[in-house]
């Protein structure tokens, strides 16, 4: 039981020393400090599985206490560490691709000026992280919460010499902030209902019949508004394409295999309480899908290899959130784990051929790739293929069984949207993978493959993406399924055959027509794109969404600062000027009373006495 | 029947004659129409059954304090004509207006009677009957007698302060004295000074100040 | 018959007002003073008429106080314009306007 903290502990200790004395590490030993600790955490949090593999399957569940850390009259929260399921399968994911991606920031961040600052904002994230996950109540969930925010805005803006890398972190920040916001009010409501934030006490009174449906629905949405600041969902996504000024590792960690996922983390752990209002679940599953639509649209329209990622991460996250809101938690958190397999694999393929060639991100300087970087080009595959959803890879089990939730719930309207989703993911990736590897070569210089340090990362995960499958191969009995919590399907349902092979025969349509339009060396794509430029435009802005907003938000907050400002010097400032002027002028008028002479002094000291007298006189009268 | 004769002859020239003064434009003239005022009012005081008041109103005031203003106005040469010109405007009229205010508002308090109610002059007379300087004694030196005395300090204080704002100063036009008495009472080795003295003009303090 | 003490206030009132008018009109700052004697003197008149009226001696032991002491302060007034006299070269009261704004 003590070890549940040494979990979150690790990488904060690794943090803490190098914050303090990063200067005096030598070459790459930071790095191998830091992957030490979160291998270390890894390792324990393995050890947390198996114990609790061991326990009943209706009692899983390990709290630790460490101290009381608010006590205001009936108002307490406490510093205690759950350990169950959800929680645990979240922790390994972190630790466990976390080690990897430090393994091979290792090699990626080697000659950097601030090599020990880098490993140790990225063990703070992983600790605020942890913390996320393993609390067991609302508040100590919001803090790790704000913690990965703020070392998403350090590790965003690491390159801070760049201008455009310090507005992309300010922006991620805030953008996330309203998120923050919405979240914060829903936990406040949370208490005003239950008087306690503790998941457990929560959780047992949200199945009662005091709580009503429209109290849920709030708190429902207002989580879900922070969960898409923090997830990158529509309306609040702006800030994830932008993020990709980060160092390669850092955005396949914090913005494809962690943060990003933190929301879905949210709403799956708090289904008991969304659970009880349809609308609120249907909502997340409209959000998800059309927000899964909408950015597999814009990675169509990418050029910037890393957006193109980071689109698929909106687009893939967006499909956790439609299986969430479907009612299939299991399915949510199965493509959750694949898709940190695949997704940081993606990335950290995409860092080696950057890396390669020399900081190029543009992928019409790319090409032709897979003969000069073929250990690169064969992982990168492998992550596309999966995501495509091309069975037998991991991605095929995950994400079409999360689509295919939607059929068999019998929600075809929404199974037909997912499968748009699907379809434009793998034009998408493949368009990428035809972009960047086939074809003839339109890059400069001599490309290498990266070092050991960093290919073996790449490898393992490679593996895993290739058999992690094996959790969910059903939805119902697989590993995943039955550890989380398996969803009731209705007996009628369509089989699951005829829909996975619906789904797979559309990811195959959806490689081929990338293999014809970008491979195949029969249509000139490279004219195609100017012509149909009108088409590209809009979907490389991503619909302008966030032209719309520094429209609206920074123009208009411009305008309106400029109109205050204007306010203020005319009315405000003319107002004190207008003060200080009379004050002035009657002065100026009033100083003519003293004119120096007696003569008039004493003319005034009769017309008082002759006031005076009057007055006397009239009274006595 | 006499007395009313001698009141409307008094109360006459009194008030001619302080118009006069302030029609006066050679402050000497002034100061002899002022002279005549008091005279009348020593009149009144006798008519009202003061005798002491009467002597000490021409011993003091006309006697006294009108020589002592005569004696400046010589001394600082300041009898030529005043100009006529006004330079504060409205000065005149406001002093006439908020004159006659203050006549009118006098003259009809008196109307009315304020303050004044039935007379006892019968008592007055009877007081007086040992001589008014001898009752205005027995009064003055029993139930007056404090401020009888705190008048005479003031007097003394009246005196030390006139000589003291009667100094001169180094600055002032003229030479200062002192300084040529001190070197005659002593040294004969001598600086050298004579009345001739320091840096100032060797005339004296009486002379007239241009 | 007795002469009324209202004709004696009146006469009082009238060279009282004489008085204050030549304190506001003259320049002279020994006219002025001059002016004031005049209007100490119509109260003294006044207080002595009151006396009569009361039929007892304390207005006139204030008339004599009131003339005592105008003594000492026409002395001190005097010397003070004398110095005045010496400072400045003129007794014009309207010269001595340092004070004016």
């Amino acid at each position: 039981m003590s070890l549940i903290p040494l979990v979150v502990l690790f990488p904060l200790v690794a943090a803490a020393v190098l914050l303090l004395t990063g200067r005096w590490w030598r070459g790459r030993s930071a790095g191998w400090l830091a992957t030490a600790a979160i291998a270390a955490s890894f390792g324990l949090a393995v050890a947390l599985l198996l114990k609790l593999d061991a326990m009943p399957a209706a009692h899983r569940e390990l709290v630790r206490h460490v101290y009381e850390w608010i006590t205001v009259g009936t108002f307490t929260v406490g510093v205690t560490f759950q350990v169950d399921p959800l929680s645990i399968v979240m922790a390994l994911t972190v630790t466990g691709i976390g080690s990897l991606i430090f393994l091979y920031s290792i090699g990626y961040m080697d000659g950097d000026g601030r090599y020990a600052r880098y490993f140790a904002y990225l063990s703070l994230f992983v600790f605020f992280m942890l913390t996320l996950v393993l609390a067991d109540n609302f508040l100590l969930l919001y803090v790790g919460w704000e913690g990965v925010g703020l070392c998403s805005y350090l590790l965003i803006g690491f390159w801070f010499e760049r201008p455009a890398a310090a507005n992309a972190a300010k922006k991620a920040f805030i953008v996330t902030r309203i998120g923050d916001a919405a979240f914060l009010i829903g936990i406040v409501l949370v208490w005003t209902h239950f008087h306690t934030l503790e998941f457990s006490a929560v959780f047992a009174g949200a199945g009662s019949s005091a709580f009503t449906t429209g109290s849920a629905t709030v708190i429902a949405l207002l989580f879900l508004a922070g969960a898409a600041g923090k997830s990158a969902q529509l309306p609040l996504h702006t800030w994830l394409p932008d993020a990709m000024e980060g160092p390669t590792p850092v955005s396949a960690l914090i913005h494809a295999a962690t943060m990003v996922t933190a929301g879905v983390y949210l709403i799956v752990r708090s289904l008991p309480i969304i659970e009880r209002s349809p609308d609120a679940m249907t909502v997340i599953a409209v959000l998800g899908v059309v927000t899964s639509i909408y950015a597999g649209l814009s990675a169509i329209g990418q050029d910037d290899i890393k957006r193109v990622l980071a689109y698929s991460t909106i687009s893939q996250v967006g499909l956790m959130l439609f299986a969430a809101g479907l009612g299939d938690p299991s399915a949510a958190i199965f493509l959750l784990v694949a898709h940190a397999f695949f997704k940081a694999l993606l990335f950290l393929s995409a860092g080696s051929v950057i890396h390669g060639l020399h900081d190029e991100q543009d992928m019409m300087r790319m090409g032709g790739l897979r003969r000069a970087m073929p250990f690169t080009a064969a992982v990168w595959i492998v992550g596309a293929l999966a995501i495509a959803g091309i069975p037998p890879l991991s991605g095929f089990f995950a994400k079409d069984e999360a689509v295919a939730a939607a059929g068999l719930l019998g929600r075809y309207g929404l199974w037909v949207c997912g499968l748009i989703a699907s379809f434009l993911t793998a034009i998408y990736i493949g368009r990428a993978t035809f972009m960047v590897f086939f074809g003839a070569p339109r890059y400069e210089g001599e490309p290498h493959e990266p070092a050991p340090v960093m290919r073996v990362p790449m490898g393992v995960l490679a593996i895993g993406t290739l058999f992690a499958g094996i959790l969910g191969i059903s939805p119902t009995t697989g590993i995943l399924p039955t550890f989380l919590g398996a969803p009731e399907f209705p007996a009628n349902a369509p089989s699951e055959f005829v829909l996975d092979t619906v789904a797979v025969v559309l990811g195959l349509a959806g490689l081929a027509l990338a293999w014809f339009a970008y491979g195949s060396g029969r249509i000139d794509w490279v004219a195609l794109r100017v012509r149909f430029a009108w088409v590209k435009r809009p979907l490389q802005r991503g619909l302008y969404v966030d032209d719309a907003y520094a429209l609206v938000l920074g123009d208009g907050g411009k305008l309106a600062a400029a109109a205050l400002a204007a306010f203020d010097r005319s009315w405000v400032d003319g107002i004190v000027g207008l003060v200080a002027s009379a004050t002035g002028s009657l002065a100026s008028a009033g100083r003519r009373i003293q004119t120096g002479l007696v003569r008039t002094y004493a003319a005034a000291f009769l017309l008082g006495a002759v006031c005076v007298l009057w007055f006397l006189a009239a009274r006595a009268t | 029947m006499g007395f009313l004769i001698l009141f409307w002859a008094t109360a006459s020239i009194a008030v001619a004659s302080a118009i006069a003064m302030l029609f006066m434009r050679n402050a000497v003239h002034a100061a002899l129409m002022l002279i005549v005022n008091f005279f009348c009012i020593a009149v009144f005081f006798l008519m009202l059954g003061s005798q002491f008041l009467f002597v000490v109103q021409i011993i003091v005031y006309a006697g006294a304090i009108m020589v002592l203003f005569l004696f400046v106005i010589m001394l600082l040469g300041v009898d030529r004509q005043e100009d006529l010109h006004e330079r504060i405007p409205g000065q005149r009229w406001i002093a006439v207006l908020l004159g006659a205010g203050l006549v009118a508002e006098i003259v009809v308090a008196v109307r009315l009677g304020l303050g004044l109610s039935t007379g006892h002059a019968a008592r007055l007379a009877a007081l007086n009957r040992g001589g008014n300087v001898r009752a205005l004694a027995a009064v003055l030196f029993n139930r007056y007698f404090f401020p009888f005395e705190v008048t005479s300090v003031l007097l003394i204080v009246a005196a030390v302060g006139v000589v003291l704002l009667g100094r001169r100063y180094a600055g002032d036009g003229t030479a200062a004295r002192p300084a040529a008495i001190a070197t005659r009472a002593g040294d004969g080795s001598g600086d050298g000074d004579g009345p001739a003295g320091t840096g100032g003009d060797p005339g004296g303090d009486l002379e007239r100040v241009p | 018959m007795r002469t009324p003490t209202e004709w004696y206030l009146v006469v009082s009132a009238l060279l009282f007002t004489i008085g204050t008018v030549g304190v506001l009109v003259r320049r002279n700052a020994l006219v002025i003073f001059m002016s004031i004697e005049l209007q100490l003197n119509a109260v003294n008149l006044s207080l002595v008429a009151f006396s009569r009226q009361w039929g007892n001696l304390v207005g006139q032991v204030l008339a004599f106080f009131s003339m005592t002491v105008a003594a000492a302060e026409v002395v001190v007034g005097l010397a003070i314009i004398v110095a005045l006299y010496r400072k400045r070269g003129s007794a014009n009261v309207d010269d001595a306007s340092l004070l004016r704004w």
